[in-house]
């Protein structure tokens, strides 16, 4: 029954209508899937099959009366572990919530619930999505499908892996640093974070609050612009995100591109980039100028201080935010005879290493007689980014860049050096501490085969033009240029 | 600092976190070479003056909330409608 290049939404739902396949029978073609394969890739951590079955007897229901079938009608997501879902248990990769079971849906579980969307289960990725490999999941690290034996990147390696080795058409990720757009890079496929305030994080279990986003990955960008459009747009439960009208993002997809004038960063071109992820890109450039799009030379001058600046505010968020894992309300206990040992022994036990490293740095940059010169200096920074890029704005209408400096590497080469995992992050901060929408797109594979992904960055809210660029651009045959 | 996060680190731990936490600190004195004076602190996304969108407040109403019973029961040791902790004594 399974189509050999994948599913889609689209073809999911010609299926259905056409009464080729039921919603049951596609979730159990998957499910099975996901048994032969996971045990190699460790992309799934938990499957919600009755959950699924459910929502798959629902749409089936739906074409048995003949009634108009919504968007997302049985189509299989995967969603990554930090997302909340109602009596499937949600772990952030981590020890602390191992038997952890959310009584509620995050928004944007409710909205695709809704949609039609059939949840597989919960995807594996570094804990608490502090990471750029994967590795530090409290549950082993994830088979990058499109490379074995390298990373699938990180922090949402999981969901970038089960649509990479279809074991899902569409997943949910998220993104702080660079945690949706780098492992979309690493395993090959599009993927979406969208701008600051687009998606609800009501129901996502907070990193950094000022930072963190809900995106999709699919294998098209149709599928990615599907998926965004049906989480998009207010919720009362959650005070940042916006009353900011959401587009219908796939009937812009076919608009022409021609004109648009796509700036190219020179310090996202600078040492330390790969030769061949250097030249895929601007191979990637050049097919873009020959849809018409003008290029044109920007700079964003603050960029080198970017990785600085957003591992002073990222961990000093996570600091707070992580500070309610404490043995009191919800998941794990250390056993102690008093209070605050009964804390510091559960958060010993419960938190892994780069987890702890974060909460001490984040603690070290809010103390009192260091505030000043770390958290408010680095928000100082942070503004001039921000203005870096508005400035380049009043010129272009996207910003072109790689989405990662390397492909992805080996699995336990970067392990003993922090700094030097962070900076794989180097080309993905920026949009994140500005607040912008950005999308990797798969721009080709390395002489080793490895998979290259470029970065497509836009203004607050365009999310709908910075799709088109990405749908073009792979019309065009850009995902293998 | 693994104290003040209520962490509890061994020996082995303290020195491997304090030789990494000072690298990571000696390349985050790089943003001491910006010149900031001037610049408003970005203490969040949603606001104008770099291009985001201001958010509305909602109504200040209180809505019910049933989930109570749900939330006790993750809790490691709870006696409705209290979580339970060991004894709170300063150390």
């Amino acid at each position: 029954m399974s189509a050999p290049a994948g599913w889609t939404v689209a073809t999911i739902r010609e299926a259905l209508t056409s009464r080729k396949i039921s919603a049951r029978e596609l979730t159990t073609e998957y499910f099975s899937r996901i048994e032969k394969r996971n045990p190699d890739l460790n992309a799934y951590l938990a499957l919600s099959k009755e959950r699924a079955n459910d929502q798959a007897a629902r749409v089936d229901a739906l074409v048995a009366k003949g009634e108009a079938l919504p968007r997302l009608a049985g189509v299989p997501l995967a969603i990554k572990d930090v997302l909340s879902t109602t009596g499937t248990r949600t772990t952030c990769g981590s020890k602390i919530l191992e038997n952890y079971v959310p009584p509620y849906d995050a928004t944007a579980l409710e909205r695709l619930d809704r949609a039609g969307a059939i949840f597989l289960g919960k995807t594996n990725c570094d804990e608490f999505a502090m990471g750029s490999s994967n590795e530090n999941s409290a549950y082993g690290p994830v088979q990058n499908p499109a490379a074995p034996g390298r990373v699938p990147g990180g922090s949402s390696g999981g969901s970038a892996a089960a649509v990479a080795a279809d074991l899902a058409v569409v997943s949910l990720g998220t993104d702080t640093g660079g945690s949706i757009r780098q492992p979309g890079a690493c395993c090959g496929v599009p993927a979406m974070m969208p701008s600051y305030g687009r998606v609800s994080r009501y129901g996502l279990i907070a990193f950094a609050s000022s930072l963190d986003r809900i995106g999709p990955f699919g294998r098209t960008v149709r599928d990615v612009a599907e998926v965004l459009g049906l989480m998009a747009g207010r919720d009362e439960n959650d005070s940042t995100c916006a009353d900011v009208p959401v587009p219908d993002y796939v009937a812009e997809l076919d608009a022409p591109v021609d004109g648009l004038r796509i700036g190219v960063p020179e310090e996202y071109f600078a040492a330390g980039l790969d030769a061949e992820v250097r030249s895929k890109v601007e191979a990637g450039i050049a097919l873009l100028e020959k849809l018409g799009c003008k290029r044109v030379p920007i700079r964003l001058p603050h960029t080198e201080y970017a990785i600085a600046t957003y591992y002073i505010i990222a961990t000093a968020e996570a600091s707070s935010n992580l500070a309610r894992f404490d043995g009191v309300r919800y998941g794990l206990r250390a056993e102690a005879s008093t209070l605050s040992e009964m804390y510091r022994k559960t958060r010993q036990k419960g938190f892994g290493a780069e987890v702890k490293r974060r909460i001490m740095l984040g603690t070290y940059a809010l103390s009192s007689g260091y505030y000043d010169a770390y958290y408010l200096r680095a928000q100082k920074v942070r503004t001039l980014l921000a203005r870096d890029f508005a400035e380049a704005f009043e010129r272009v209408d996207a910003i072109v860049t790689p989405t990662s400096p390397t492909p992805p590497f080996k699995l336990g080469e970067r392990t003993a050096d922090p700094l030097q995992m962070y900076l794989a992050d180097i080309y993905t901060v920026t949009g994140s501490l500005a607040g912008l929408p950005g999308i990797s797109v798969p721009c080709g594979t390395t002489s080793e085969r490895l998979p290259v992904g470029m970065q497509i960055l836009g203004p607050h809210f365009s999310e709908g033009r910075v799709l088109q660029i990405a749908h073009n651009f792979e019309r065009a045959g850009g995902f293998v240029v | 600092m693994a104290e003040l996060a209520h962490l509890e680190l061994t020996d082995a731990e303290a020195e491997t976190y304090g030789a990494q936490l000072d690298s990571i600190l000696e390349y985050i004195e790089t943003l001491n070479r910006v010149d900031v004076s001037g610049v408003e602190p970005m203490a969040q996304v949603a606001y104008e003056g770099v291009g985001g969108v201001a958010t509305p407040l909602r109504e200040d109403v209180a809505r019910p909330c049933d989930v109570g019973d749900a939330i006790l029961a993750q809790a490691p040791e709870a006696k409705k409608p209290y979580f339970r902790v060991p004894k709170v004594i300063e150390r």
